[in-house]
């Protein structure tokens, strides 16, 4: 199992955890980020981080530290 | 106006239109006010041609959840707590292209037992993929109407849905998910544990249950914190697990089928593809921050100087009326002057918002923090500071106005105390005075020492600003960075509503003038005061009034001058305020000042540009810049030593880059944080660190034997 971060762009990929304190992972739960959603990185910030992700038809920037706590199933 | 009959809160997501709504629904000028503690406008106005239903404009929010006072306050409006009246109906602002995360607040609207209409923004740009309001209206159960902010179309059907629904309520919804035994039963628990005047609802105790124990809320009963914290025990994730996973659940299976895969972002993606690419994404971002602060610096000038001289015309017309002495100085020094003060920061508020609101409404404001995420958080700044720092260089002023971009108090807070140390430019005339006259020419690799030095000046300031975000954001409690997850949301390019646009700036302007205007006018004038009084000459003094009579009759307009230059600076000498100067001269003695330089620090706090005037006016020399310079670099001690060396000046030149010399700086961080503590805690940290660089810099510089 890899993270996030670890994914390249593109890829579609399902999530299996969220980990983290609570209200950090509760906080990416809420955005849609919930064990089982299929998520894509279609961006990356020129300067490295954050990204951009796609999420249920929708948008979102996280940083890559985020991202690392985003356990994923590819 | 009398009270309204029935309140209406419009919540939802950011970026969903909920303002452009908000003014369509409403028209008239919002009130803006302040919830109580926390710096988050709260703005109220009737419905268009219904004066009996009041309007609430609800922060832009994703959950309900909350952990910070800031945060709670879509909850507060939305069940009516904290003294907010209860709404009879929740408009929810729903974007047609982010459905399922924009019905996640629904759904936690309804499970509060709200009655809510939606109004189905964007969805000229979800287009076909779009859901059919019909059936998203039957699925969610209750009434959909798609507007479109910018053209206003669906206006009048939502209006309608809204009348309607004030006159018989849509009914309630049922939860969408059925909590588990365990939970049901920690539900029941904290529910009979809510506060008294709290409503017995089982949404305020899952809110509970998800939002207290490592939260920074204040207000919550002791009772309440106890029975959640006994009901939770080592099982919040699991809590927050089936709660979310519940709602996101019933979300996938009722909500995805409705609508089809979105085409929406195209246009977008095509145009991030150059804004967000590197280099060119970086270049264009380089271009358009030097749009906005060439404009800032140099574009509102005319109008600035426009502003200055059609003040001083207006100073000198009273003066001709009246007849000359204390009536007449008043007016025209202290209360025009005064108000001319305030006015002068208009040219830079209003373009900055121009730029701002334009940025934001595009959406690029939220691709300037996706670019520079990575720098400003190194220094432990939002993304969004940047630009409110790059307006730094300008004034501070409406720099620290432009922090509101940003949602986290925290973030606001941190920005703000830096702003002040970036080189703004009234500390120019400044630099330039003490460069012309304290430092000999010179050259260093092919530039002149002076052109040097007022660059370094600036590299300077950006390094401070920096070092203190970093520094504060370590070690100063409440401006700690929490390892939280900062969503930044990357909306697709729109274009932005005129009438928006305009009514930002005139609110921002409004706010600026009342509330952080009216500070600066009084404390100009008590300035002036300090400065005028007690208005008399030593006894052993030239009689200059008759020698001044004479000059005039002779016509000998530059004996007039010097008469009247040495006059006032003797007057000045005696002022309440140059005693303060020279009180403080043992303070500022290890830096390297004498007193004529205590009395233009004091005088510096009405602006820092001022510094020039008042030295003009102590060494006697009036408002001759030229003759200041002269009399600067010639000036001698007693025993025939140069009083104003370079080490003196670097000195003097570090002290103004880092002091807190800017008594409308600190008006508007007191009208910004609600409060004094944030301005008097700037004060202290920014004239402490200004007094121990200068003392290293000139004592360490006297030892290196200059």
């Amino acid at each position: 199992m890899s993270s996030l971060a670890e994914v390249a762009r593109h890829q579609p990929v399902v999530i299996s955890r969220v980990t983290g304190d609570r209200g950090f992972r509760r906080r990416l739960m809420e955005l849609g980020l919930v064990p089982g959603a299929s998520v894509t990185i279609t961006n990356v910030a020129p300067l490295g981080d954050p990204i951009e992700i796609e999420v249920r038809r929708g948008r979102l920037s996280i940083r890559r530290f985020e991202a690392a706590s985003i356990l994923v199933d590819r | 106006m009398t009270e309204p009959r029935h309140r209406v809160a419009l919540c939802g997501n950011p970026n969903t239109g909920k303002t452009s709504l908000f003014n369509l629904l409403t028209g008239a000028q919002a009130r803006v006010g302040n919830y109580p503690g926390v710096t988050v406008d709260r703005r109220v106005a009737r419905l268009r041609g219904r004066d009996d239903v009041e309007v609430i404009d609800v922060p832009g929010t994703y959950s309900l959840v909350a952990r910070s006072t800031d945060e709670r306050i879509a909850l507060d409006v939305i069940a009516g707590l904290a003294g907010e009246p209860v709404p009879d109906l929740l408009v929810v602002c729903v974007d047609a292209t982010q459905l399922v995360r924009s019905l996640y607040l629904l759904l936690q609207a309804q499970e509060l037992g709200r009655a809510c209409v939606v109004a189905l923004t964007m969805t000229d740009e979800a287009g076909a993929a779009g859901a059919d309001p019909a059936r998203l209206a039957a699925v969610i159960g209750c009434p959909v109407v798609p507007v479109v902010g910018r053209t206003g179309l669906g206006l009048i059907p939502l209006r309608h849905a809204i009348e309607r629904a004030l006159v018989e309520p849509p009914p309630a919804a049922p939860w969408r998910w059925t909590p588990s035994p365990t939970l049901a039963a920690r539900l029941d628990t904290v529910t009979a544990a809510l506060p008294a005047a709290w409503p017995r609802s089982r949404g305020l105790a899952l809110w509970a249950l998800m939002s207290l124990g490592d939260d920074e809320l204040s207000g919550i009963p002791d009772d309440l914190r106890a029975a959640v914290a006994t009901a939770i025990g080592d099982q919040g994730a699991a809590i927050d697990d089936e709660a979310v996973l519940g709602r996101y659940t019933w979300l996938d299976r009722s909500i995805t089928p409705l609508h089809g895969a979105s085409t929406h972002r195209r246009l977008t993606d095509r145009i991030d593809r150059v804004l967000l690419h590197r280099p060119a994404g970086l270049l264009v971002f380089a271009g358009i921050m030097f749009v906005l602060f060439m404009s800032l610096f140099t574009w509102a000038q005319p109008a600035i100087d426009l502003i200055d001289s059609g003040f001083g015309w207006l100073a000198g017309a009273v003066r001709h009326v009246l007849p000359p002495g204390v009536v007449a100085d008043f007016l025209a020094d202290g209360v025009i002057a005064g108000v001319g003060s305030v006015l002068v920061f208009l040219p830079q508020i209003l373009l900055l918002f121009f730029f701002l609101g334009l940025l934001e409404d595009l959406g690029y404001l939220a691709r300037v923090a996706y670019l520079m995420d990575r720098i400003m958080r190194s220094m432990n700044l939002h993304g969004r500071a940047f630009v409110p720092m790059l307006s730094g260089f300008a004034c501070a002023v409406p720099a620290i106005m432009a922090t509101r971009t940003m949602e986290r108090q925290r973030d606001r807070t941190l920005t703000m105390l830096v702003i002040p140390l970036m080189t703004c430019s009234a500390r120019l005339p400044v630099y330039t005075l003490v460069i012309a006259s304290m430092f000999p020419a010179g050259s260093l690799a092919g530039m002149s020492t002076k052109s040097l030095l007022m660059v370094a000046m600036y590299a300077f300031s950006v390094l401070t600003a920096l070092a203190a975000a970093w520094v504060l954001g370590r070690t100063v409690k409440p401006l700690k960075a929490k390892r939280l997850p900062f969503v930044i949301e990357l909306p697709p390019y729109r274009v932005p509503r005129a009438r928006d646009l305009v009514r930002m700036m005139w609110s921002k302007t409004r706010v600026f003038l009342t509330e952080a205007g009216t500070v600066i006018l009084a404390c100009t004038v008590a300035l002036w005061a300090l400065l005028y009084f007690p208005r008399t000459l030593p006894a052993d003094a030239p009689d200059y009034r008759t020698q001044i009579a004479v000059a005039t009759s002779a016509g000998d307009d530059a004996a007039v001058k010097r008469l009247e230059g040495e006059r006032d600076g003797l007057l000045l000498e005696r002022s309440y305020g140059a005693r303060l100067g020279k009180a403080i001269e043992p303070a500022i003695a290890p830096l390297g000042f004498d007193w004529k330089i205590g009395v233009g620090i004091v005088g510096a706090f009405a602006a820092r540009e001022v510094f020039v005037a008042t030295m003009g006016v102590i060494h006697g020399v009036g408002d001759d810049e030229t003759r200041l310079r002269d009399k600067l670099h010639d000036e001698r001690d007693a025993k025939g030593r140069v009083v104003y060396t370079p080490l003196v000046g670097l000195s003097l030149m570090v002290f103004f880059a880092l002091a807190c010399q800017c008594m409308s700086t600190l008006a508007v961080v007191k009208r910004e944080t609600r409060g004094y503590r944030w301005p008097l805690f700037m004060l202290v940290y920014m004239t402490g660190l200004a007094w121990v660089a200068s003392f290293v810099v000139y004592q360490g510089g006297k030892l290196l034997g200059f």
